[in-house]
């Protein structure tokens, strides 16, 4: 195989790893604050690509037409809608019945996938079809023989980074990272030490959001078309990368995004059957790994929890 | 008693009253997802029906048996068992979805009711079996993909790669295209099964692009249709975009943009107005004043009804004879065209139309720019 064209399966496993990392982050995080699976999360990252192309819709059909301006409106946008739904999400749906068994915190989060799905198919104009999402990156690139480097692919693998990286910065170096931290180790200690310990919750569930936000954004920049039901899949590959990494650990979270990313490529590429046997292969291996380590690739006792 | 015969066939001619009432079926999917589809092809048999209860020179006075199939199969057995029953019914224009026209062939069979469907596509409709009370009047996927790869072929796409859904729909256009395009000399350099709701096709493009074909067959329908054919884009692979009905639709242009430009498909029939006889059927259509317009199989069940009336008036209400005189069908004009039934009852000169979009609008090849030279497809040499 001639080496532009594994450059290129290269380039296309991390777009996959870095959207799956960014939903798989969104998991780890809210597991770790509540000890929770929100499992409408994929959803929420529909949300936000949608939120993003009302923006855009909105702005265009006003006449603004400066590229710059409106993927910051898109983003900012998308950003906005899911940190809201993610706090709502939190204060309606996952404080009333955290007390509750895990099981219930689960079936509610994913009945309220499925009512903010639908929401989508049945509130957003013509929302039943695939909608064509705008090109706002630079559409040129490098070409190497076959490989094409493209620009807006960089800029997204980039941005996707210092994204994770700033997260990471603001759970390990400041005030609000501590308490969340706090509440993370232990929710009664970080009461009674003075820690608000519900805006922390909402707080941490409107960060994990706006991480989605932009995995909808750049999923609807790198494939220009985004759909009601794009969070599902999304959602599950999301959560099973978490789990992989080791859920309620940041590098775990990261890790199992690329990991499945790079599975499925693998499945679709290196694999003599079909591929549209790509996804039963990825998470057939997942399957495997997680019985030889059930606590995920980074445990929890390697590393700090958040 | 000759004073008597021509008495008699005067009060005949005289009057419509006099003539005898003959029953045909029309069964298709009424309620449901598909029902308008079902109308449009209720609305032009009747329209069939009541020209012909006008016409002073038919033998016979018609009348319509509307039953509903649901689009279902269970439905669909249940109706064809009603009209089969009932010997007061001597033929039946059958079922637009395939799942209910496979499920109802037995059943046409046992009670040997001539049937002739007027819009499912799958081929083992007319294939899978013997039975000669089974026609069609409409294409199958078999004549949209030979069409296609001969269209192909002879615009020197010489190598083509494959993707298609691995539902039976999807499989079923792999099947054909690849067995067509290979008999007219072309080359399959890559085929690729995947499933219908996939998201990422960058993978399998990769693959593609590194084999160079000219040109992309895609087998499925529009939302994965349109993944394929953006994330081309994104690989900055350059191919000929070819598909078949399931994207003649204007939801896979409103998703692509600038991007569908140029993209082929191919359809069994024609916008009514295209058809040999079309503005007529329109206009007379339009002077019933039915609620729901015929839609783009209304063509077909009209035809279909007036192959069936024109056979009752040759032999008769007799389902046997019917079926004989059905055999004999060649070379008939239709609106949608000549009919000619092959030894399966299958019509073998079925319009394809051929669609290319240009400037954001599905038009079909003839008028397009594209085939005056004006603009050119992707690869072509």
């Amino acid at each position: 195989m001639p080496a532009e064209v594994i450059a290129q399966y290269a380039m296309n496993g991390a777009m996959l790893g870095m959207m799956y990392a960014l939903v798989a982050v969104g998991f780890t995080l809210f597991f770790g604050v509540l000890d929770v699976i929100q499992f409408s999360h994929g959803d929420v990252v529909a949300a936000g690509a949608f939120a993003g192309l009302a923006a855009w819709t909105l702005l265009t059909s006003a006449g603004v037409t400066s590229p710059g301006l409106l993927l910051l409106a898109v983003i900012g946008s998308a950003a906005l809608v899911t940190a809201a739904l993610g706090a709502l999400v939190a204060r309606f749906i996952v404080l009333p019945v955290k007390s509750a068994p895990q099981l219930n915190v689960l079936l509610v989060t994913l009945m309220g996938g499925t009512v903010l799905r639908e929401c989508i198919r049945l509130f957003y104009p013509g929302g039943s079809q695939p909608k064509l999402f705008p090109a706002l990156l630079p559409a040129t690139g490098w070409s190497f023989g076959t490989f094409l480097l493209r620009f807006d692919n960089v800029i997204l693998l980039v941005s996707g980074a210092l994204l994770i990286a700033a997260t990471h910065l603001l759970i390990t170096r400041t005030r609000l990272g501590l308490a969340i931290r706090a509440v993370a180790q232990d929710e009664e200690t970080a009461r009674t030490m003075g820690i608000d310990f519900r805006k922390v919750v909402l707080v941490t569930f409107a960060l994990g959001s706006v991480l989605a936000a932009f995995a909808g954004v750049m999923d609807g920049l790198y494939y220009n078309e985004v759909f009601f039901g794009m969070g599902l899949l999304l959602g599950v590959i999301g959560f099973a990368a978490a789990v992989l990494g080791g859920l309620g650990n940041l590098y775990g979270a990261i890790v199992g995004g690329f990991l499945f990313a790079a599975l499925q490529t693998i499945g679709a590429v290196a694999l003599p059957f079909a591929s549209a046997y790509k996804d039963v292969f990825a998470f057939g291996v997942v399957i495997i790994l997680m019985a030889i380590r059930p606590t995920g690739l980074i445990g929890e006792r390697a590393s700090e929890r958040v | 008693m000759r004073r008597a015969a021509a008495a008699l066939i005067a009060t005949l001619s005289f009057s419509a009253a006099a003539k005898d009432t003959v029953r045909i079926a029309f069964v298709g999917p009424l309620t449901g997802g598909n029902s308008a589809i079902g109308l449009g092809g209720r609305n032009s048999s009747d329209l069939a029906v009541r020209l012909r209860n006008a016409d002073a020179k038919a033998k016979y006075q018609y009348e319509l048996v509307v039953l509903d199939d649901e689009c279902k199969p269970d439905a669909g057995v249940q109706m064809a068992t009603k009209a089969g029953s009932d010997r007061g019914i001597v033929g039946g224009v059958t079922h637009y979805c395939s799942v209910v026209a496979m499920a109802t062939v037995d059943t046409y069979h046992r009670f040997g009711l001539p049937a002739i469907v007027w819009g499912a596509v799958l081929p083992d409709i007319t294939y899978a079996h013997d039975f000669k009370e089974i026609h069609r009047v409409n294409g199958t996927m078999i004549n949209q993909n030979e069409t296609n790869a001969v269209f192909i072929n002879q615009h020197g796409f010489t190598k083509v790669a494959v993707i298609h859904d691995t539902t039976d729909y999807g499989k079923g256009h792999n099947k054909y295209f690849t067995r067509f395009f290979q008999q007219g000399g072309g080359q399959i350099v890559a085929t690729f099964g995947v499933t219908a709701d996939q998201q990422d096709f960058t993978a399998e493009l990769t693959q593609i692009k590194a084999q160079n074909p000219q040109a992309i067959y895609f087998g499925g329908l529009t939302p994965i249709g349109v993944r394929i054919r953006a994330q081309m884009d994104k690989l900055g692979f350059k191919a000929q975009f070819d598909g078949t009905s399931g994207i003649v639709n204007d939801d896979f242009i409103k998703a692509l943009g600038p991007l569908a430009e140029g993209t082929l498909a191919f359809r069994e029939g024609a916008p009514a107005e295209k058809l040999p006889g079309g503005k007529q059927f329109l206009a007379d259509y339009d002077k019933q004043g039915y609620s729901n317009p015929p839609e783009a199989y209304g063509p077909f069940a009209y035809a279909a009804a007036v192959l069936l009336m024109d056979a009752i008036e040759k032999v008769g209400p007799d389902r046997k004879k019917i079926i004989a005189e059905l055999a004999n069908v060649k070379d008939r004009d239709s609106i949608v065209g000549k009919i000619t039934f092959d030894d399966h009852g299958q019509n073998t000169v079925p319009a394809i139309t051929k669609y290319v979009v240009q400037d954001g609008k599905w038009l079909t090849w003839e008028e397009s720019e594209y085939a005056s030279g004006k603009r050119k497809l992707t690869n072509v040499r």
